[in-house]
Formats: structure tokens, C-alpha cells, sequence
């Protein structure tokens, strides 16, 4: 992929060759992205967020004993302590364990549902534009008609289809999510297909689904990962939605949605419960859109440094 | 005008019958019946109640007297609500979900167009800066976090607005804030991206190279072109409001349709499942036919016919 975005640049700029020698699209990227304080200090807190969400509740147990599941309804709901910075809920489970594995919950389905979507949503916008045509026509009123589809009722009837595991959850919502990028992709690929680069593949005698996987879909990969990151946050706030309408992850497994909608139904009396999950899922999509953000505007060839 | 209408009218009855196909085999080749999840249902009686609303015939023939009956604008009978029709519950629940909608689109566009255009004019400012980090947190704080915060503090701390119900205006401002903010959070950031790229193009400097007031020049100038993006983004809006719109009916019990969505879809009541979200996916078309005529009156570069 750094082969074209070179080519041009060098081709353009002769005298600066050895200058530009080593510069790939990704290395500049990573140049603008460093000077995007916001978006830096969002992937800091982000790391920071998942590496206490892997290791928090083990260590969590190790040192004090909480875990996220048993119940001892004589720690009853306490308010936030030194013992517990998050308080405990009702079942006098500490908050922070529980919001931690919640987060994790959370994390995981939005990272593994964005993936599934992002796979999906790559090969049909390129298989869909490669082939042109009736195929592309046909292939892209099926996305138009699924966009005129209620996006959420769909999810709703796969996952009481599919029944309410977690390898489900993320499945539906990755087999709906995915039309942003098929799109995006089909775009890519219009312009892409009519390089030499493929003319010269396919000269060689690479077959179709060479050319597509080889050397269509990498070279996608930028607008690519900006959608992705982009899905992730609304993968999480979508999983948070079922979760909170009872449709997501079940308990005792905590997740964010379900410990805020737990938390929404006693917060008159026990605040806590409310506002440290909603926070912290606030915290995690404010930071991740920001990051998504930055890596929009670095990995935008129109940005130059 | 007429002819175009009726040819994009035309256009959409392939896609209305594909989505009709499609949602019919969605939710009839669920597994489970209507009848499956009460108490056990004698055989004489349940063959009785399949009689009632058909499910004895084979499926394409319940499938040709659905469609017959859709024409004829019946959606069917419900099975969870044996005394009602699913026209009856429609009727009661969508002109609810819909005064949502409206209050939140209305909302979510006051505050977002104006927190843009300020943005926008006062680019790099302090006022910039404040309207765009509100935007950011606007946009991170899911409605199932900001709805039960705004019940805390304006219902049940400050005592200013009812926590719950329907009936009075009073009832709809908690429930149609919670809503709109999000869009209103994107609808700020799309105007402002909208505005930017109009506003040091030539034909803003030629409206002030010809005296025009500067608020002449924003409202009747800028504003067209940045509208752009913020009309594209009405129908996708509008369609997530409807169906986010179920987290709020159920945070503030308002009897709209979305939490019989949720509980149709679970008991499989096939027919106010097909029912809802066929009202939904024609809402939907109407909306992005709406959406394409407005761009054409927006911006005279685009040819609508």
C-alpha cells in the first residue's frame, strides 16, 4: 500500500527523494497523530482503561478478595469508601470490580463486533465494486434496502432469534453494522480498479479473488481503519442499549449497560450505583471518538503536516 | 414536480416489496411460535388459536394473505394482545413516538445549528472551543446515562419537571432532551464543518464585496451551503431517533411503541413484529425521499430529476 501513496509523492518532488525515502503513508500518520494532543492523551486513557479492565479484577481479588460475582448482602449497598472507590451495590458486591469487568465486557464486544462488521462490510464493498456492473448494482440495492431497514429492530429480532449468549450479541451486531463500510470500500474500489497496478496484476494472470484479497483490500485499508475505529464506540453504545433494555449480556456477567440500568433503578437512594458506570462508559466513548478523530485526520491524505 | 415524485413513489415499490419478503422469513423462520413460551396450551385449543390467525396454512399461502391484507392497509391481529388489532396498537403508540421524535429533531436542530454557525464564525475562539468540546461530551453520554441523570437532578432534586407519565407538554421536555441531545451534538459538528468550507469560498467574498450585512451573508448564504451535510445526515438521524427512542418510552414510561416492540419480538407476536417495522422502513423511504427533494431546493448544482 505504501507503494502508490510513495510513487506519487517522489514522482512530484524529485530532488527531495532522500528525504521522503522511508516515509510511508502509515509513518506520516503517525507524525500528525503525535501532534494531536486530544487525541493522544484519549489513547493514553484508553490503554490505561483496558489494561485496568485486564487486569483490575484479578488484581482486585488477589489483594482485597472482591470478585464481581458473590453476594453478601451484609456489605449491603455502602457509599464510596477507601474499602470501595466505587461503593457496593445492593448485593454488597464492590462497584469498581464489577465495573471493571463490565467495561471489559463492553470493550470486547465493541473491538470483536467492529471486527466482524469491518470484514464483512471490506470483501462485499470490494467484491461488490471489482465486479461492476449488474453484480455492483444488485449487490448495493441489497445495502440500500438494509439501510431502510430499523437498524436496531433488526438486532433486536437476530439476538431473540439467536438466543442471548455473548459470541451472538457481538455477531448480530457486527452481521447489521456492517453497510458503512461496504460503502466506504465500494468507493475505494471504483477508483483503485483502474490503476496500472491492477492492470499489471491481472496481466500476470492473478486471478480474481487475487487481486481483490492482494491488492485491491489492502490498499483500502486507510479509510478502512478510520471506519473501524469509528464503529467501535457505537458498537459499545449499542451493546450498552440492549444490555439496558435486558436484551444484551445476562446476569450475574456485569456489563455497562446492565449494571447503568440497574443503577438508573435505585439511583434515588444510592447514587453511586448510577453515576460510576455511567461515567466511566462516558469517559470510554469520549475518548474513543476523540481517538477516532485524530486517526481520522492523520490518516487523511489531505492533512499535510 | 409531480412526474419526479411519482417516479421516485414508483422506484420504491420493488424495495417495499423486498423489504415486506425479507422481514416475513426474518420473523417467521425464527424458531419458537406465538404460543410456544406461555403455560401449555391444550393441543384442541392451540390448533384452534393456528386456525384463528392461519398459521395452520402453508407459508407462502399465509404469506399472498398477508400481502392481500397489507394493501388493504390491515396489519393483522396481535397474539400477545388477543382483543386488540395491530392497526389499534399502532394508532395508540406511533402518534407518541412520533411528538417524541419531532421534539427531539427540533431540539437536537436549534441547539446544533446554532452551536455550529457559532463555532464556525468564531473559528479558534474560546466560543469554538466550548461549543465543540460540547459537542464531543454531547455525543459521548448515551441517552440511558443523561435520561436518568436529568430524572435526578431536574425531577427529583430540583422538582421542576414530572420524572414520568404522558399527558402535558410538561412530559415531553425531560424525554425529548435526552433524545436530542446526541444529534444535537453531531448536527453542531456537521454544521460547523459545513460552514467552514463555505465560508472562504468566492461567493462569500463577492456577497461582502457587495455590502451585504454579515447577517445577511451567514443566514442567507452560508447557511445554505452548510446545510448540506446536516440535511444528508436528517434521514439516518431520524431513523435512529424512532428506534432510540424505545430506551427512552421505557426511562420515562412513555406509551409510545417502542416497548412493544421489544416484548413482540420476544413473545413472537409475528404480526405486530412485521407491523412495526414495516411502519418504520416506509417511514424511513419517506424520510430519505423528503431528505433527497430538500437537498435539490438546498443546493441549485444538484439536479433532482
Amino acid at each position: 500500500m505504501k507503494s502508490i501513496q510513495q510513487e506519487t509523492v517522489a514522482g512530484t518532488k524529485s530532488d527531495e527523494i532522500d528525504l521522503i525515502a522511508g516515509t510511508s503513508l502509515w509513518h506520516d500518520a503517525w507524525k500528525r497523530l503525535r501532534k494531536n494532543n486530544m487525541a493522544l492523551s484519549s489513547g493514553v486513557i484508553m490503554v490505561c482503561l483496558g489494561v485496568a479492565c485486564l487486569c483490575g479484577p484479578a488484581l482486585l481479588g488477589i489483594m482485597w478478595g472482591y470478585d464481581a460475582h458473590t453476594q453478601n448482602l451484609a456489605y449491603g449497598p455502602q457509599p464510596p469508601s477507601l474499602q470501595h472507590p466505587f461503593g457496593t451495590d445492593f448485593y454488597g458486591r464492590d462497584l469498581l470490580v464489577r465495573v471493571l469487568t463490565g467495561a471489559r465486557v463492553s470493550l470486547s464486544v465493541g473491538v470483536l463486533a467492529a471486527l466482524v462488521a469491518a470484514s464483512i462490510g471490506t470483501i462485499y464493498g470490494a467484491v461488490s465494486s471489482y465486479n461492476g456492473g449488474l453484480v455492483d448494482s444488485f449487490m448495493m440495492r441489497i445495502v440500500d434496502i438494509l439501510y431502510a431497514l430499523p437498524y436496531m429492530f433488526l438486532v433486536i429480532i437476530l439476538v431473540t432469534i439467536l438466543g442471548k449468549s455473548l459470541l451472538l450479541l457481538f455477531l448480530a451486531l457486527g452481521a447489521v453494522g456492517w453497510l458503512l463500510t461496504a460503502r466506504v470500500v465500494r468507493g475505494q474500489v471504483m477508483s483503485l480498479k483502474e490503476q496500472d497496478f491492477i492492470l499489471a496484476a491481472r496481466s500476470l494472470g492473478t486471478t480474481s479473488r487475487g487481486i481483490i484479497f492482494r491488492h485491491l483490500i489492502p490498499n483500502t485499508l486507510g479509510p478502512v481503519i478510520v471506519t473501524f475505529t469509528l464503529t467501535v464506540p457505537s458498537m459499545i453504545l449499542q451493546e450498552a442499549f440492549l444490555s439496558f433494555l435486558g436484551l444484551g449480556v445476562q446476569p450475574p456477567q456485569p456489563s455497562l449497560g446492565s449494571l447503568i440500568n440497574d443503577g438508573a433503578n435505585q439511583m434515588l437512594v444510592f447514587w453511586w450505583t448510577l453515576v460510576f458506570p455511567g461515567g466511566i462508559m462516558a469517559i470510554m466513548l469520549f475518548a474513543l471518538n476523540f481517538l477516532g478523530d485524530g486517526i481520522r485526520d492523520a490518516l487523511d491524505p489531505r492533512m499535510k503536516i | 414536480m409531480i412526474r419526479l415524485l411519482s417516479r421516485r413513489l414508483l422506484e420504491l415499490v420493488p424495495t417495499v416489496l423486498v423489504i415486506v419478503v425479507a422481514s416475513f422469513a426474518l420473523v417467521r423462520l425464527a424458531p419458537g411460535s406465538p404460543f410456544s413460551s406461555e403455560k401449555e396450551i391444550p393441543a384442541e385449543i392451540r390448533q384452534k388459536l393456528e386456525a384463528k390467525y392461519g398459521f395452520d396454512k402453508p407459508l407462502p399461502e399465509q404469506f399472498i394473505r398477508y400481502l392481500g391484507n397489507l394493501l388493504k392497509g390491515d396489519l393483522g391481529l396481535s397474539t400477545k394482545y388477543p382483543q386488540r388489532t395491530v392497526n389499534e396498537i399502532i394508532a395508540n403508540g406511533f402518534p407518541v413516538t412520533l411528538t417524541l421524535a419531532a421534539v427531539a429533531l427540533l431540539w437536537s436542530l436549534l441547539v446544533g445549528i446554532t452551536a455550529g454557525i457559532i463555532g464556525a464564525i468564531r473559528q479558534n475562539t474560546v466560543w469554538d472551543h466550548a461549543a465543540m468540546t460540547a459537542a464531543l461530551v454531547g455525543i459521548s453520554v448515551p441517552s440511558f446515562v443523561l435520561g436518568p441523570l436529568l430524572v435526578l437532578v431536574v425531577s427529583l432534586r430540583l422538582h421542576l419537571l414530572p420524572p414520568a407519565g404522558w399527558g402535558d407538554w410538561q412530559h415531553v421536555v425531560l424525554p425529548g432532551l435526552t433524545l436530542g441531545t446526541i444529534y444535537a451534538a453531531s448536527i453542531a459538528r456537521l454544521t460547523r464543518g459545513g460552514m467552514l468550507e463555505v465560508i472562504r469560498s468566492d461567493f462569500i467574498r463577492t456577497a461582502r464585496a457587495k455590502g451585504l450585512s454579515e447577517r445577511l451573508i451567514v443566514w442567507r448564504h452560508m447557511l445554505r451551503g452548510a446545510l448540506l451535510p446536516v440535511v444528508s445526515y436528517l434521514g439516518p438521524a431520524v431513523a435512529s431517533m424512532l428506534t432510540g427512542s424505545v430506551v427512552v418510552e421505557k426511562i420515562f414510561n412513555v406509551p409510545g411503541i417502542g416497548p412493544y416492540f421489544v416484548d413482540a419480538a420476544f413473545n413472537r407476536d409475528y404480526f405486530l413484529v412485521m407491523g412495526i417495522v414495516l411502519l418504520y422502513a416506509f417511514f424511513l423511504l419517506f424520510m430519505n425521499l423528503v431528505v433527497d427533494i430538500l437537498y435539490g431546493f438546498l443546493d441549485p448544482r444538484i439536479d433532482v430529476s
